[in-house]
């Protein structure tokens, strides 16, 4: 019997060991690291409401699941069996009392649980209305066309999500458009929209409207990416929201509308071999491509190729040369061909980029490789 | 011998009223004899030997996803071949161990757990297992032919249904997915049809259903699921190829199809197999921990209700695979709090495991270990679930990195610990020898320190913003260390994996030979000799209590304390009931055949044909059905040598 209770002692020391352990190393940073990614960092009300939910409930879970890990290791440790030993313990059967109450009270507390969760499902899912900003995702393999819906505005971007802060942010996730002659196949799969810091994630699907609400309290930059697995580059779909304030995100607007080099130079600028550019993009403000980026403002973006690359000299004009190289496309019917080989020369995509780079920049700042081209 | 056989052929040759064509195989040893059998044993042992030969594959394909995600930028694997391997990672341990090895299991003890002889369909039996392996090849071969799937394993339409030209996914791999899981589909409705009619109808005299062992009450709900979950995604499947190959247009948005249909219809499939996964897992255990506390299951009509109000509930709950899809507020609020009644019936299950340990007199043995490794691991599986069922907190959560640790700690840390713990508990009864111990011990622990470093930090990449099933991620994201450890973790894993198998080789050489009934079990598999027989039971047992066989070891005292019976005073304690005198041939035993083996070969057959849309090959497979089918119908029932001349 001493023997036994010294076991004991032991088992509930190691018991009591694991458990600080395992405490001390789930509160010990509990935020994670700042990636700008984080769902554990929300940097807007919808964010934190989901936070704030799921937070009694982890440690609930918490509770829970220490009690029947350490519960485990107690009853196997606390009556082992020694070795030679041959107990003949009580044999139980069952206990209704017991039974019922360790279904009851896991019903309670799912009961409790149930209450705020379905608050938040339709609190989330409200639209705000008043002071909003409209904006219609859609999703494309693989990046992300922006289009600002509201009145004045119609600002087409790729990627990058510029967005006032304090003001609820209305996305309408539009599948791809039907295509012609109807019915094609080049319509488009599903992918899910996600900016973790800002609002959970919702999927974007051919033939459907849904609807996703952002909103930052704070000036800051925001990752995303696509969450639904939709082909080879799933991984290279990342998404950039810029909360900026509203005087700043006014003057972006105004800067996006401004047409400052005409369509027709730009065109004529990139598409000096008969590249045939335009038949993808789009080289006027507010008009989406046809199945690419509008590049009319390309270089007041930070990054490109689904917000994989940083919009630079360097990446931009390998990207041009070859981009399949840079980027897994696979035999996606229309992508970004290689053009090195249909013949383009480096000295030629270099001579792109530094167009592109000069002339579809709000303020430009060619890059000094760019002098003299 | 030959000469024996070819004498009494000649006796019997003016008997013949069929061809020699239809002649029943007659070998009974040796290769042949495995692939023409009918016993359930052998078939049970192929089943689980090819399902930890493909968990071995699937497991290096997850070694090669984790070497590609151990550091940001990963060059291992291109794109292409990391969506081929996370694709084939799952639906290999999905539809090639996780299934399977509950057919192995099944197989193997319930006609002994029931006290029968064998199964219903002895045949259909053989038929479930060929077109299981030959369904798996198939898959596989699809490496050399032209692309392996890379659609995921749930195979999300339109990604998986637009047809090729359009290039989504590269390669012929989707078609390949369709036809090897419709194919697959097939070999486990029969399966599923064999073990429900096993179960109801060839129970011995007096095992009444609430006598049954647990693990049988969960393979019969586990087969109840699968008649009804495979329809669904049949459907679906020939959908997804319909559209991929011959432009139909189901799921085609732009032509007025629906994506979503596609996932209602694989996830009304897709949730329940959750289910028939795990519940041969919550069987095993619920087996394993009376029999290591040397107490009775805590509440077993409560455990087996549980299991079956698993089972109900499991078909109302697909739709929180889609809580980010779009249903609307209404629809994923329902589905959200049906999600959580699950835990309800699972919690009970888990407390009612640990009351059973609870003041038993506990064995350690390496069986036990897994079993209490499953209790822990598979509440954290369990909990992270009941998060996800909080709607808002599952739009941050779904298809990130907490996913992945939450059904891995539901699937590996309960399944694959369950049935780690099966092999331990039940090796004996299956091959006559005891795994060693200490190597157990070592299996076991690696795989604990292994699987916790592996997938415990997924939660927190999850919660972090890393989504899965992407082939890379940038660095500084802050993910770089936890996928490290993440990593080496995997390779514990598979190092553990490598003890279990040395065990395996060990065993079969050195292992120690293990009597009828070395754990001092409870249910009537032990009251046989290890191997057990053909004929598993020599008289068929009469059963008069719940744990039969325990009662005819002991019995207990006005305090419920445990007396052992005098030997001698309860049969059969020494596990041999074998009268005096007994003759096993006048045991009919089902003979053996390879009808079902050549209509499982027409499958790959027909499905090579749809997948190149080679019609010849269609047509052959076609005609080789047909023929295994009638051979199938008019074989003789009878024995190929009724005299018994061969020894058996």
């Amino acid at each position: 019997m001493l023997d036994r209770t010294h076991r004991f002692r032991r088992a509930s020391k190691v018991a009591a060991l694991l458990i600080g352990v395992v405490t001390l190393a789930s509160c010990g940073d509990k935020t994670g690291p700042n990636n700008k990614q984080n769902a554990l960092r929300p940097a807007g009300p919808y964010a934190r409401q989901i936070l704030h939910l799921t937070e009694p409930f982890f440690w609930i879970a918490v509770v829970i699941g220490l009690g029947v890990i350490g519960g485990t290791i107690y009853v196997a440790l606390r009556f082992r069996e020694k070795p030679g030993e041959e107990r003949s313990p009580k044999q139980i059967h069952g206990n209704t009392v017991l039974e019922i109450s360790w279904t009851i009270i896991p019903a309670l507390i799912l009961a409790v649980m149930a209450v705020p969760t379905v608050a938040t499902i339709f609190s989330l899912a409200k639209r705000p209305t008043g002071n909003v900003v409209n904006v219609t995702v859609s999703a494309r393999q693989w990046w992300w066309q922006f289009t600002y819906t509201d009145a004045g505005n119609g600002v087409v971007t790729a990627n990058e999500l510029h967005i006032p802060i304090q003001t609820p942010v209305n996305l309408t996730l539009e599948g791809p458009p039907a295509c012609s002659p109807t019915p094609c196949y080049a319509n488009g799969v599903i992918h899910s929209f996600w900016v973790p810091a800002l609002n959970g994630k919702k999927d974007v699907v051919p033939g459907r409207t849904s609807f996703l609400k952002l909103e930052a309290d704070k000036v800051g930059e925001y990752f995303g990416q696509c969450a639904e697995y939709c082909g080879l580059s799933h991984a290279d779909m990342r998404i950039r929201v810029f909360a900026q304030t509203r005087p700043d995100y006014d003057a972006w607007v105004k800067s996006q509308i401004a047409q400052n080099v005409s369509e027709a130079a730009l065109e004529r600028g990139v598409d000096n071999a008969d590249w045939a550019c335009a038949t993808c993009h789009s080289f006027k403000s507010k008009v989406p491509g046809a199945v690419a980026p509008n590049l009319t403002h390309l270089a007041d973006r930070t990054t490109f190729a689904g917000a994989i690359y940083k919009l630079n000299y360097d990446n931009l004009w390998r990207w041009v040369y070859d981009a399949p190289s840079r980027k897994p496309m696979g035999d996606l019917q229309s992508h970004m061909p290689n053009f090195s080989a249909a013949g383009m020369s480096q000295q030629e995509a270099k001579k792109i980029a530094c167009f592109l780079l000069t002339n579809t920049a709000t303020n430009p700042n060619p890059p000094p490789e760019c002098a003299g081209q | 011998m030959t000469t024996v056989e070819d004498a009494t052929a000649l006796v019997h040759a003016p008997e013949k009223k069929h061809s020699r064509l239809l002649d029943r195989p007659r070998a009974t040893t040796g290769p042949w004899s495995w692939v023409t059998t009918v016993d359930h044993k052998k078939i049970a042992i192929m089943y689980g030997t090819l399902a930890i030969c493909f968990f071995m594959v699937g497991g290096v394909e997850a070694l090669f996803i984790r070497l590609q995600l151990a550091r940001p930028n990963g060059t291992i694997l291109s794109a292409a071949r990391y969506n081929e391997f996370f694709t084939m990672h799952g639906t290999t341990m999905v539809f090639l161990l996780g299934m399977p090895i509950a057919a192995a299991f099944g197989n193997y003890l319930v006609p002994l757990m029931i006290g029968a002889r064998d199964v219903a369909f002895p045949r259909m039996n053989m038929l479930g297992f060929w077109i299981f392996a030959c369904g798996g090849i198939f898959l596989y071969s699809s490496f050399a032919l032209g692309g392996a799937p890379d659609g995921g394993w749930f195979g999300y339409a339109p990604l998986t249904s637009t047809p090729l030209a359009a290039g989504y996914l590269p390669g012929r791999g989707a078609d390949f997915w369709c036809v090897g899981l419709i194919m697959l589909g097939i070999g486990s409705v029969a399966t599923a049809v064999n073990f429900l009619v096993t179960i109801l109808n060839m129970r011995a005299p007096g095992m009444t259903m609430m006598r049954m062992p647990v693990f049988v009450w969960m393979i019969l709900v586990i087969a109840f699921l699968t008649l009804f979950a495979m329809p669904p995604v049949t459907a679906a499947l020939i959908m997804v190829f319909m559209d991929r190959n011959f432009h139909t247009n189901f799921f085609n948005a732009a032509a007025g199809g629906d994506p979503l249909m596609y996932q209602n219809l694989f996830w009304i499939f897709g949730h329940p197999e959750v289910y028939i996964l795990i519940l041969p897992g919550m069987g095993i255990v619920s087996e394993i921990l009376p029999v290591f506390s040397r107490k009775p299951l805590f509440g077993y009509s409560i455990v087996v209700f549980s299991g079956i109000a698993i089972g109900f509930l499991g078909w109302g709950v697909w739709a929180h695979h889609m809580f980010v899809s779009g249903l609307g507020p209404i629809a994923v609020s329902a589905f959200g709090l049906s999600t959580m009644l699950i835990a309800i019936p699972t919690g009970v299950k888990i407390f009612n495991w640990l009351a059973t340990v609870w003041g038993g007199a506990v064995r350690l043995r390496t069986a036990m270990l897994f079993a209490l490794g499953f209790i822990a691991q598979f509440t954290i599986g369990g909990l992270s679930g009941v998060m996800h069922s909080i709607v808002p907190s599952d739009t941050q959560q779904t298809d990130t990195y907490f996913v992945v640790a939450h059904f891995h700690y539901v699937l590996f840390g309960g399944l694959v610990f369950a049935v780690f713990g099966g092999f331990y508990y039940w090796w004996p009864k299956f091959f006559g020898r005891m795994l060693n111990e200490k190597l157990g011990k070592v299996n076991f622990w690696l795989m604990v320190i292994g699987f916790n470093l592996t997938f415990f930090p997924m939660h927190f990449l999850g919660f972090e913003g890393q989504p899965r099933r992407t082939y890379t991620y940038p660095s500084g994201m802050g993910w770089d260390t936890l996928n490290l450890l993440a990593t080496i973790g995997a390779f514990i894993i598979a190092l553990s994996v490598l003890v279990f198998l040395v065990n395996v080789i060990y065993t079969a050489r050195r292992g120690e030979e293990a009597p009828a009934d070395p754990w001092d079990a409870r249910t009537l598999e032990w009251s046989i000799p290890s191997p057990p027989p053909e004929y598993n039971f020599a008289v068929v047992p009469v059963v008069t209590s719940l744990d039969d066989y325990w009662h005819r070891k002991y019995t207990e005292d006005d305090e419920g304390r445990l007396v052992r019976l005098p030997a001698g005073g309860a049969d059969g304690a020494d596990g041999d009931q074998t009268p005096v005198g007994f003759d096993p041939h006048s045991i009919h035993m089902p003979s053996p055949s390879y009808w079902p083996l050549i209509f499982a070969v027409s499958l790959p057959t027909m499905g090579y044909g749809f997948v190149f849309k080679n019609w010849y090959l269609l047509a052959a497979g076609v005609i080789v059905a047909f023929f295994g089918l009638v051979g199938w119908g008019i074989e003789p029932p009878t024995e190929p040598e009724p005299h018994g001349t061969e020894a058996h």
